[in-house]
């Protein structure tokens, strides 16, 4: 699977308070939430913000709150895949279990600049910046949480096992 | 293989003789529980998992503590979901008028022990691990799972040993101690690996521990865990009484990291915006006179008898100052009325603080005490992230509750000593 897109760009900590303040937090709508995501840093990215984009981050992406609204918001936002130099523990369980592509590569995150047209193919974490016409591979999933990916999520992984 | 406590626990949980770090595990689970935001979208997945009950209703529990008492129409809407589910399924549960923030509420009734091996979908999880227990945060997809199936799969992390030395200087507490530590590790320095406390322990309360480890998440970690010790077994025989199974690190157990702190060198600290990683003395602080416009004394990390009784010993006989708002928030019905009992209720309000039900409310930016545009705020809860809790150019100061309490009477950041 491919995903291409421009680059939402931001730093290091991004925490999900930011990312979906707790003020929204009382309608779990997915869409609901994507319309206030990454607000308090970043007020123009819900407009700025096409279907298949890609977010990029620094160290420790998702940090602080357990909140699943994060990664929702952002994948409900219409981003396709998170590149980060790392993730935050939860963050990235989250986003594992609910769908969203997450992808480990420091230097692609160091490169990429806002706007940069970024393609990345999910089967085998390569990275295309497009733009600046470089190429970088993330760190592999481990099998174990790939079978999660393949499957969709947690709850059809879970699904699936119940039916065998 | 030698193995950190983190690590027996994990393996006798996945059923197996030993683990190592990195390995991916599948572990039973002694309790899964969420609060009002994380439990209904954790319903929402439990259902579409294809369940219909949960894998043993003594071992789910529901706090609703985040938006109660509910704060508007969409919060009271996620409270009656846990409600209906939580009855629906025999769970435990505690409504308002019994309900207290999780991470305090939990451990007093009881359902943590040593041992256990717990998620809770709230990133605070890894508070429990001050009885001895691995406890770490989760989202709610995994709370659904965690709810179905009565297990979750872990990477088992690797670990840094925190020794603790010295002796406790005066008015200091866990939460000075642990925003030190965070000043060392950064926030991310504990990232997917287990806090592991010891040394000489002794001298820090339950209530010390459960502040210290409550924050190992600000660290980046996946757990805190303190060894269980007589202080342990004594919370526990006055709580419930049921003392699991006490784990202790092999002499010969890996680390990727060792810390030594002092405490003879540990001083009042204050983390400032917008990072808890940004630590600094308080007597650096009040250097800078601060001007404040709230104190918030309360939280998961700071909300129990201790904190209580340390904001009253600076309260008592004083008043806070002109054009501050003072919120305190006991983090139990239990402590509430303790703070009644010993008196500390009066103390309080003579002082012109104002006490509320227990809620994580203002700690979020939830409700009962949100910041105004450029609000400064001294606050015993965790986090001081931006927008954490109000306005996004509003400032969270994190300190103990006596530095909270002597900021509220000062006006300014400052130490229980620079008062008159």
């Amino acid at each position: 699977m491919k995903c291409k897109g421009f680059a939402h760009k931001y730093g290091d900590h991004i925490d999900t308070d930011v990312i979906i303040p707790a003020r929204v937090l009382n309608n779990p709508d997915p869409a609901a939430l994507a319309a206030h995501c990454m607000e308090d840093i970043d007020k123009e990215f819900v407009k700025r913000v096409k279907a298949g984009d890609i977010m990029v981050g620094g160290l420790n992406f998702g940090c602080g709150s357990s909140r699943e609204h994060a990664p929702i918001s952002i994948k409900a936002a219409g981003i396709s895949c998170v590149i980060a130099e790392n993730f935050a523990r939860i963050f990235f369980r989250n986003a594992i279990n609910i769908g969203l592509p997450v992808l480990e590569c420091p230097e692609a995150a160091k490169e990429a600049a806002m706007g940069d047209e970024i393609e990345v193919d999910l089967d085998n974490g390569a990275i295309h910046n497009i733009t600046k016409d470089k190429h970088y591979v993330a760190a592999p999933f481990p099998p174990f949480m790939q079978k999660i990916i393949t499957a969709g999520g947690l709850v059809e992984y879970i699904k699936n096992k119940r039916e065998d | 293989m030698a193995m950190t406590m983190t690590q027996k626990i994990l393996a006798q949980k996945a059923g197996k003789p030993s683990v190592v770090a990195g390995e991916l595990v599948e572990c039973n689970l002694d309790l899964v529980f969420g609060n009002d935001i994380t439990g209904p979208v954790a319903i929402g997945e439990f259902y579409k998992m294809g369940a219909t009950k949960v894998f043993d209703p003594n071992k789910v529990a529901l706090v609703p503590d985040h938006f109660t008492p509910n704060k508007d129409i969409a919060a009271a809407g996620l409270a009656k979901t846990t409600r209906e589910f939580a009855r629906k399924m025999g769970v435990h549960y505690f409504e308002v008028g019994q309900v207290g923030v999780e991470h305090a509420l939990l451990p007093e009734k009881g359902l943590i022990k040593p041992g256990d091996a717990v998620i809770g979908a709230d990133s605070h999880t890894c508070t429990h691990g001050a009885l001895g227990a691995f406890t770490t945060g989760v989202g709610s997809t995994d709370m659904a799972a965690g709810m179905a199936t009565g297990t979750a799969w872990f990477k088992i992390p690797e670990a840094i040993k925190v020794t603790v030395t010295g002796k406790k200087q005066k008015h200091v507490s866990g939460k000075d101690v642990i925003l030190h530590l965070i000043g060392i590790l950064g926030v991310d320095g504990a990232r997917y690996r287990s806090l592991e406390f010891g040394g000489d322990i002794a001298q820090l309360t339950m209530d010390d521990r459960f502040t210290i480890a409550n924050m190992a998440v600000e660290a980046g970690a996946k757990n805190g865990i303190f060894p269980v010790d007589e202080v342990t077994l004594e919370y526990i025989a006055a709580h419930g009484g049921n003392k699991g199974v006490a784990y202790a690190a092999d002499p010969d157990a890996e680390y990727v990291q060792e810390v030594v702190i002092d405490l003879n060198e540990v001083p009042l600290t204050v983390a400032f915006p917008h990072l808890p990683e940004n630590a600094r003395t308080v007597a650096e602080a009040e250097k800078m006179k601060i001007a404040i416009d709230q104190v918030v004394i309360g939280s998961c990390t700071n909300g129990r008898i201790d904190d209580m009784r340390a904001a009253a010993a600076v309260l008592k006989g004083r008043k806070v100052a002109d054009y501050v708002r003072c919120i305190i928030f006991p983090a139990t019905q239990a402590i509430w009325k303790q703070c009644v009992d010993e008196g500390l209720m009066n103390i309080f309000i003579d002082a012109g603080a104002a006490v509320s039900t227990p809620t994580c409310g203002p700690c979020l930016g939830g409700h009962m005490g949100i910041l105004a545009e450029g609000e400064k705020c001294v606050s015993t809860t965790n986090r001081n992230f931006v927008g954490r809790m109000g306005h996004v150019t509003s400032e969270i100061y994190l300190a103990s509750p006596a530095v909270a309490a002597a900021s509220a009477v000062a006006g300014y950041i400052c130490g229980p000593d620079s008062l008159e």
